[in-house]
């Protein structure tokens, strides 16, 4: 086959390929990870309520309870985000999706947000199990962390 | 009779240029307090004066750098967040206290040109000249930039300035909306109508861009063209003290979501205050008048 034909070949399967394939992944596989995505936020909202209702003082300190909701924060924190920010996944590309395209466009800043959240959820771990005043002065810190991410990398809600 | 008309036409003119005249401060305004930076910083962080005025770029840890340039698009324009970093030619450096003074509680340049309510003076205009004199000394200690402001996009009849002088009579009543009838109430009012410029976007616009009092915290459209601004008011919101006072504080909703967009940077804001201001101001969103 000449390789002008070949190319021709290529081009006219990529284009049936197209609905289906976006930069590798099928649109399953798009959409899986961000429902994935939603579920890891879900921990780590829970694991937070946890906190922050002892915090407010809607639920009575404990300290082991705080431990282990600091540690499974820390947990779904520390996910790596290759897996689950599949590039073509973004808010209008992926249904129910709210990623917006700088988490793929600038990596980098995206990589620092996130790890400031680790940072801020190890540091709850420890602030958790010392005492309330301890893990109420951390909200403020972890709070910081998810507000200055969704601020630069989540898309309106509507 | 054409004399009539003329003598109506003058008086009309005169009467146009009174009204539209830009207002100047009453004599002495602030001067006989000593600025505190510390408190001025605080007026800084509770009047939001970061989120708008930093470039669309910054994202830096540190001390704000307000070089401007930040797009508002409108129904009447876009307007460009200016330079008023301490630059001397760019910024406000070269401005004295009563020039400050004026535009920040007035709406009026050192020029004597009124500027677009994008600017929200009309809530500073509740600023107290304590804080007006802190927060300069504040701002003046803040970096300077030399990028030049951006002038704003805004077509005929909008961009005759003089006219918002008109403007500013219409919609700028100069009392509060909540009437407040204890301390806590009097300061979180005084947070959120006056410093915190709340009902900027919380509160609907009319068809000239004049806040709607009769629907106070209501709720509008983003001005920003995507989604909606939501109703704060009892009807809508049934958070606890608690709760907002949390918000405010870590940006966590009750469901513990976190604040996004404009409303991370107000959280952002709120956080540096102490907290008896950030109970103040939830007292103050509890205390709203309920509207569907």
């Amino acid at each position: 086959m000449r390789p002008i034909s070949r190319s021709i070949l290529i081009l006219v399967a990529a284009t049936f390929a197209a609905p289906v394939m976006s930069d590798g992944h099928s649109s399953a596989a798009l959409e899986a990870a961000a429902k994935a995505r939603g579920a890891s936020m879900s921990l780590v909202g829970y694991n937070i309520g946890i906190l922050g209702n002892m915090a407010k003082g809607d639920a009575p300190y404990d300290a082991a309870l705080a431990t282990a909701a600091a540690e499974n924060l820390l947990a779904a924190a520390s996910m790596s985000r290759i897996a689950l920010y599949l590039e073509g996944s973004e808010q209008g590309a992926v249904p129910g999706s709210r990623a917006k395209a700088e988490i793929w466009s600038d990596p980098t800043g995206f990589e620092e947000k996130a790890v400031a959240l680790e940072t801020a959820a190890a540091a709850m771990v420890t602030a958790a199990g010392t005492d309330l005043d301890a893990l109420r002065g951390q909200m403020q810190a972890l709070g910081g962390t998810c507000g200055d991410c969704h601020k630069a990398y989540r898309g309106p809600r509507n | 009779m054409r004399r009539i008309i003329i003598a109506l036409i003058v008086v009309g003119v005169a009467f146009g240029l009174y009204l539209t005249q830009p207002r100047s401060l009453p004599d002495g305004f602030a001067s006989d307090s000593p600025a505190d930076t510390e408190a001025g910083a605080l007026a800084f962080a509770a009047a939001g004066c970061a989120s708008c005025h930093t470039s669309p770029e910054d994202d830096a840890d540190g001390p704000p750098v307000l070089a401007g340039g930040q797009a508002f698009a409108s129904d009447f324009g876009t307007f460009y967040a200016p330079n008023i970093s301490s630059d001397s030619t760019t910024g406000i450096g070269g401005w004295s206290l009563d020039e400050f003074a004026r535009a920040v509680t007035l709406g009026v340049s050192p020029k004597g040109q009124h500027y677009y309510p994008a600017f929200p003076y009309a809530a500073y205009q509740h600023m107290t000249e304590q804080d007006v004199a802190n927060l300069f000394a504040y701002m003046q200690t803040l970096p300077d930039d030399a990028t030049p402001s951006r002038a704003h996009d805004v077509g005929f009849p909008f961009n005759i300035r003089r006219g918002l002088g008109l403007w500013k009579v219409a919609f700028i009543p100069d009392d509060y909306v909540m009437a407040a009838d204890t301390e806590t109430l009097e300061r979180g009012r005084y947070l959120v109508e006056g410093l915190g410029h709340c009902a900027e976007c919380h509160t609907p616009r009319n068809a000239l861009g004049g806040l709607d009092r009769n629907r106070w915290m209501a709720g509008a459209p983003n001005p920003s063209g995507k989604g909606t601004i939501p109703n704060i008011t009892p009807e809508a919101l049934d958070w606890s003290e608690g709760d907002l006072v949390e918000y405010f504080n870590s940006g966590f909703t009750p469901e513990y979501d976190s604040a996004g967009g404009k409303m991370a940077e107000v959280v952002e804001n709120l956080s540096r205050l102490p907290e008896e201001d950030r109970q103040a101001i939830a007292a103050y969103v509890i205390g709203l008048q309920a509207i569907p």
